[in-house]
């Protein structure tokens, strides 16, 4: 009986110690917490806040309304949604097949290859931007090759409009798309595909019905981060641009820096956020959003 | 690999891009190495990006200790909070981090660009030092710890060198991180401390300079060290 009883106490502050070793534990993510929070949701909220502010200073819904009732904005958002489709798109088109590539060869191979792919994702984005500047203006490479070769005469337009701007933001989204793809590639068991063949499906059959199916939890991760990165973008749309491509981050700069409407510019920058955050919800309820986060907890 | 074509034509002697170049010349370089202003948003740049790795490494180990080892519901949201920096529209981050920095007094310091940046890399070295601890078995750093060591002592020799490699990656992606970062610098960069990719935007928004290409070749091969870096010291530790 006291036996027991003293076993009982032991446990509960056995347990006690265990909750307050685990809390101490989760002190230790304090700082970075704090740096966040400082840094990002507190400045985030404030915008919040501006963002229900008239000019007058006092709370209206003026930014948003805004937003409904001028053709301009619209046409901002539907840009944007544009460009961040069309850039999606196309790099799942290149993507793919680049990643499926990479998972068929050796992995010694695959490995140099890789390193072709994540160079020029640690490479600056400013840099391979004006990369994309250098290479597409009218005495650029690849006009001047183009002609060379006979593709065409004159030297076309290519930049400072909409199609540079989408070749600049594919390139710079391939890795984002790839890497996924081709974790997703490689861990699915060779051997369903020579099971899919020894049944009798076509090697396309097979990879239609058996292969391609696997993939799409990497792909979707990484289309989905891409697409996540495209509504926000500013640095490429803004120099390949040419102003042409007006996105909603470049609205959102331009009325700081020309109009200083903090207002505005925080109503635009809200509505991206949870944009941002819808579709990142909906995309929670098809995926295991962890796999973005490269498998987080 | 397009991007490697700025590295001819940073060679070459002509005020407009030629490729290739008709004559071979280190004027560019000589104009960047020459211009106080380039010097100095440079200086600045890798004193940040600097104090950014040293920030955020310790940092976020700690952080991705505590995810790892406290098994209490509050991780999963404190997990989420960590990594929104990455999900968040960088002009967000910039445009909030220039209204508070105003309040603060830390527009266009070294402080104030060293946290907006902390902010920015944490995510990544929570999630490449977080799989790093996936990999570790944590029963030995129980064994150390039951054999007497104190609790930080037993991270440092038994768990720490264990994961050195995700540790290093996570301190060389910071450093680059900050390094390339652009949008946040252009709000809360000027005055005396201007970073390389602030002062690179401007010039690129308005013509194309060729000087640009020098400075692009300089960012290709500090990239590039990095990487060999993190793949000598990171050995087979790939950064996905």
């Amino acid at each position: 009986m006291a036996a027991s009883l003293a076993n009982e106490t032991n446990a509960a502050g056995l347990r006690h110690d265990e909750r307050v070793e685990k809390l101490k534990l989760f002190g230790l993510s304090a700082p970075a917490l704090l740096i966040v929070f400082v840094v990002l949701v507190i400045p985030v909220g404030w915008l919040f806040y501006l963002s229900f502010l008239g000019a007058d200073g006092t709370f209206s819904l003026e930014n948003y309304t805004r937003m409904i009732d001028r053709k301009s904005y619209r046409r901002i958002f539907e840009m944007t949604f544009e460009v961040s489709v069309l850039t999606t798109a196309l790099t799942i088109l290149i993507g793919y097949p680049m990643a499926y590539f990479l998972a068929q060869l050796p992995n010694r191979l695959a490995s140099v290859f890789m390193i072709a792919v994540l160079l020029p994702f640690w490479t600056s984005l400013l840099v391979r931007t004006y990369a994309w500047l250098v290479l597409l203006q009218k005495q650029g490479l690849i006009n001047q090759w183009a002609i060379a070769l006979g593709f065409w005469d004159e030297p076309i337009k290519m930049v400072h409009d909409l199609n540079g701007t989408l070749i600049g933001m594919v390139h710079i989204m391939l890795p984002f798309l790839i890497l996924p793809t081709y974790g997703a590639m490689k861990s699915i068991d060779r051997d369903l595909m020579k099971a899919a063949s020894n049944l009798g499906a076509s090697p396309k059959h097979a990879f239609w019905t058996v292969f391609f199916p696997l993939t799409i939890p990497g792909l979707f991760a990484g289309a989905l981060m891409v697409f996540i990165l495209c509504l926000g973008f500013y640095v490429t749309p803004a120099v390949l641009g040419g102003g042409k491509v007006i996105m909603v981050s470049m609205k959102i700069v331009s009325n700081i820096e020309m109009f200083v409407n903090w207002g505005a510019a925080s109503a635009l920058g809200v509505v991206l956020l949870i944009m941002t955050m819808i579709i990142l919800w909906i995309a929670s309820k098809f995926l295991n959003l962890d796999r973005i986060a490269g498998g987080g907890h | 690999m397009p991007t490697l074509i700025v590295i001819p034509m940073s060679f070459s002697d002509s005020q407009y891009l030629e490729f290739p170049p008709q004559n071979w010349s280190f004027r560019w370089y000589e104009h960047y190495f020459g211009s106080d202003e380039w010097m100095l948003a440079t200086r600045t740049s890798i004193k940040v990006a600097i104090l950014t790795m040293v920030v955020a490494t310790p940092v976020g180990v700690l952080a991705a200790y505590a995810l790892h080892t406290a098994k209490i519901p509050i991780v999963r949201l404190a997990f989420v909070l960590l990594i929104t920096p990455m999900m968040v529209p960088l002009v967000l981050v910039a445009v909030g981090a220039f209204y508070v920095y105003v309040k603060l007094n830390i527009l266009y310091t070294v402080t104030g660009l060293v946290l907006a940046h902390t902010v920015l890399a944490l995510p990544l070295v929570v999630i490449v030092v977080g799989s790093g601890f996936k990999t570790f078995d944590m029963a030995q750093e129980n064994a150390a710890r039951s054999l007497g060591a104190p609790r930080w002592k037993a991270f440092l020799t038994v768990t720490l060198p264990q994961i050195r490699f995700a540790v290093v990656t996570a301190a060389l992606l910071s450093f680059l991180t900050s390094f390339d970062e652009v949008v946040v610098a252009m709000f809360i960069s000027g005055g005396e401390n201007p970073t390389l990719t602030r002062n690179m935007f401007n010039a690129l928004r308005d013509q194309i300079d060729p000087t640009i290409a020098s400075i692009s070749t300089i960012m290709i091969l500090i990239t590039t060290l990095m990487m060999v870096l993190a793949l000598v010291f990171g050995g087979k530790n790939k950064t996905e």
